[in-house]
């Protein structure tokens, strides 16, 4: 701490003034620093683009996000298995998952899968979770892309 | 007792300005919540559930906002010694953790139906909890001592650090891939409709009333109390 009297003509208020000011740049600089180093490890999931450039080896417990391609959910005959494929827009993985999907998956949408990959590239889920994106909308129905409506429809002639 | 001097001022305008808050604060949350509830219609995708988005969003703003109110509070505090200062930044304390621990609540039950999960370990989550359990940390911090109205240095540079988390929290769902939407309300415009949007500017101000009716009632609570303790210590010392 600086004595009142260090610095001869500057009030101690006007000191504190600056070194709180000093501090404070001190502080936000550390945390911008901190927070650009977690970038990668923060990260929720991997996108396909990501995941393809980390070399990800078979069978290692990942979480993938992306868009789920449309037209390309296809319910299996057992009726609860489904395969779709998850894009970025630049790299495209084709996923598996036997299960219940939540009610916002839809194709045209963001989903998140927890599994792993096989070796033929095929991801394996073993748990979907819906993205929501920051659009709201009222149900007018030149409002709505109709992926709810689609995936629907495609379930039950499954 | 020369630090009440200016207390005292601030006191013949918190005991008007308390009551005026609360009632428009409510008027407008109850309206703003009716509306929100029963007069604009379902989210076309996510349905009735996107109606808690009418609490959400006012309850991450204060939550939010009110941690930047204690950092200034703190460098009110830390450079000009205001003797309110630290009377605001413990008022400020409790309803900031009420209104952060209100919106993790309401983001968890919304996130059940729309996401399929009641948490993730995401940036924006993440973050919020950690700007809950800085408030609890606040709190506990400066209910420790003998002082009643005043906080410590410490405390004080406590608040002003603490607000780095809050553009972390803001750029969570930018910097990192996160489960949590990105923000729809930017200074480039809304993307929730006008039609589902309205209630929410009621909510958000009501809320933001009743937030500073909580604060005056609590800084004349401790100034109260300051003051009793006072009174108490003096008599003590007449015998």
């Amino acid at each position: 701490m600086i004595c009142a009297d260090a610095i001869p003509n500057v009030k101690p208020k006007q000191q504190r003034l600056i070194l709180a000011v000093v501090a404070l740049i001190a502080v936000i600089g550390a945390g911008l620093l901190a927070t650009l180093a977690l970038r990668d490890q923060a990260a929720y999931f991997f996108t396909p683009a990501e995941a393809k450039a980390a070399t990800i080896t078979p069978g290692e417990e990942v979480r993938l996000g992306g868009v789920v391609e449309r037209g390309s959910i296809e319910r299996q005959t057992d009726g609860l298995t489904i395969a779709f494929r998850l894009t970025d827009g630049t790299a495209v993985v084709p996923v598996r998952y036997t299960g219940i999907v939540p009610d916002l998956f839809a194709e045209g949408s963001g989903a998140v899968a927890d599994g792993r990959f096989r070796a033929d590239g095929t991801f394996v889920a073993d748990r979907i979770l819906a993205k929501h994106d920051e659009r709201y909308m009222a149900p007018q129905m030149d409002h709505i892309p109709l992926n709810a409506g689609d995936t629907v429809v495609e379930g039950d002639a499954a | 007792m020369h630090r009440f001097a200016n207390p005292t001022r601030f006191l013949s305008i918190a005991r008007p300005l308390t009551p005026a808050l609360l009632g428009i604060g409510l008027a407008a949350i109850l309206w703003g919540c009716y509306a929100g509830l029963a007069i604009v219609p379902p989210e076309a995708r996510q349905g009735d559930s996107a109606r808690i988005l009418y609490i959400h969003v006012p309850a991450a703003w204060l939550g939010m906002g009110g941690w930047m109110a204690l950092a200034i509070a703190g460098l009110v505090q830390l450079v000009w010694r205001h003797p309110l200062a630290g009377v605001s930044a413990r008022a400020i304390a409790v309803p900031g953790a009420l209104f952060t621990a209100i919106c993790l609540a309401t983001g968890s039950i919304w996130g059940k139906p729309t996401w399929g999960t009641w948490w993730e370990w995401d940036g924006r989550m993440t973050s919020m909890l950690v700007l809950l359990f800085l408030y609890l940390g606040f709190i506990a911090f400066v209910n420790q001592g003998e002082e009643r109205a005043a906080i410590s240095r410490a405390a004080a540079i406590y608040a002003v650090v603490g607000a780095i988390n809050i553009p972390i929290i803001n750029r969570s769902v930018v910097w990192w891939n996160s489960l949590h939407q990105p923000a729809s309300i930017t200074t480039g415009g809304s993307a929730i409709e006008p039609e589902l949007l309205w209630p929410l500017g009621f909510t958000v101000l009501g809320f933001s009333l009743l937030f500073g009716a909580f604060v005056l009632m609590r800084m004349r609570a401790i100034l109260a109390d300051a003051k009793v303790e006072a009174r108490l210590r003096r008599l003590a010392a007449e015998g």
